[in-house]
C-alpha cells in the first residue's frame, strides 16, 4: 500500500553541488530499491535559515516527493540522520490530506456541474451552497 | 417575535422563492459562520470592557484556499507576531479548523526552519 510522503531536506551550504546531487541520487535509488516511486525532486535553493542549525545561517533546501510504503520513509530517514551534509529533514505524510483535496475538489466540481445544466434550480443550488457553507 | 412570524408571511407571498431564501440563507450563515463574533462579545466586555468588535471573517474560508502547506512562509508569516508567536485566532478572525491546521503548518515550518521559534528584539 502506497502512501504519499514530502520529505524537505536542508543540505549545509558548504557543500559542492556535485556532492548535493550524488547525495539525492543515493536517495532515490534507495527509495526506488525499496518499491518506491519518487515522483518529485525540487531543489529549492539556497535559504536563510530563521535559526542557527549546527552553526549555519543558511543551508540548501530540497522538497522530495514521494510514493512509498512505511518501510522505505524509514530507511530513508535513516540515511538522512546517518549522512553528514544533511543538517535537518521533515516528512511529511500527504496522502490523507490529497483525499481530502480530491474530495473537496469533486465535491466543488459537481455542484458547478448542476447550476451549470440548470438554471431554472440556481436558487436551490445557492440555498444548499450557503448551507453547506455554514455547516 | 412573534411580529416577525406575521409579518414574515406577508412579505413573502408577493416576492416568492429568492426573497423567502435570502433572510434564511444569510440569518443561518450569520448565524454559524461568524463563530469568532459571538465569544468575543461576552469574552470581551467580561475582562476588558471593551465594545463588541467589528466581525472578521476567516481569511481561508473566503478565499477557499484549502490546503495550508507548511512551505508557503508568506502566507504563515501574516498569522505569525513579531517575536515568532502564532497569533490568536480572536485578533485573526481564522475559523478553528483552519486556525488548526495553520497551528500544525506554523509548527512543522518551525521545526524546518523556515519559521523561527522565538526571535528576540
Amino acid at each position: 500500500m502506497s502512501r504519499l510522503y514530502e520529505v524537505m531536506f536542508i543540505v549545509r551550504p558548504d557543500a559542492a553541488d556535485e556532492d548535493v546531487d550524488k547525495l539525492i541520487a543515493g536517495f532515490t535509488t534507495s527509495v526506488t530499491n525499496g518499491g518506491g516511486v519518487v515522483k518529485n525532486v525540487e531543489k529549492m535553493g539556497r535559504r536563510k535559515l530563521a535559526y542557527l542549525v549546527r552553526k549555519f545561517s543558511d543551508g540548501n533546501y530540497i522538497l522530495l516527493t514521494l510514493e512509498a510504503g512505511g518501510a522505505v520513509v524509514q530507511e530513508l530517514e535513516r540515511r538522512l540522520r546517518v549522512s553528514e551534509p544533511v543538517i535537518k529533514f521533515i516528512t511529511v505524510r500527504m496522502d490523507e490530506e490529497e483525499k481530502r483535496l480530491a474530495k473537496l475538489k469533486a465535491l466543488r466540481a459537481t455542484r458547478r456541474k448542476v447550476s451549470a445544466e440548470t438554471p431554472a434550480h440556481a436558487p436551490a443550488a445557492e440555498a444548499s451552497e450557503a448551507v453547506s457553507a455554514s455547516a | 417575535m412573534s411580529d416577525e412570524t406575521v409579518k414574515a408571511p406577508e412579505a413573502s407571498a408577493p416576492a416568492p422563492g429568492p426573497a423567502a431564501g435570502g433572510p434564511g440563507g444569510s440569518g443561518g450563515s450569520g448565524g454559524s459562520g461568524r463563530p469568532g463574533g459571538r465569544p468575543g462579545g461576552p469574552g470581551g466586555p467580561g475582562g476588558r470592557g471593551k465594545f463588541f468588535r467589528r466581525k472578521k471573517v476567516c481569511k481561508f474560508c473566503t478565499e477557499k484556499i484549502d490546503a495550508i502547506p507548511y512551505r508557503d512562509v508568506r502566507l504563515l508569516q501574516g498569522f505569525v507576531a513579531e517575536r515568532g508567536k502564532i497569533v490568536p485566532r480572536r485578533l485573526t478572525g481564522v475559523c478553528t479548523t483552519h486556525q488548526r491546521r495553520l497551528t500544525r503548518a506554523i509548527k512543522q515550518a518551525r521545526n524546518i526552519a523556515l519559521l523561527p521559534f522565538a526571535t528576540k528584539h
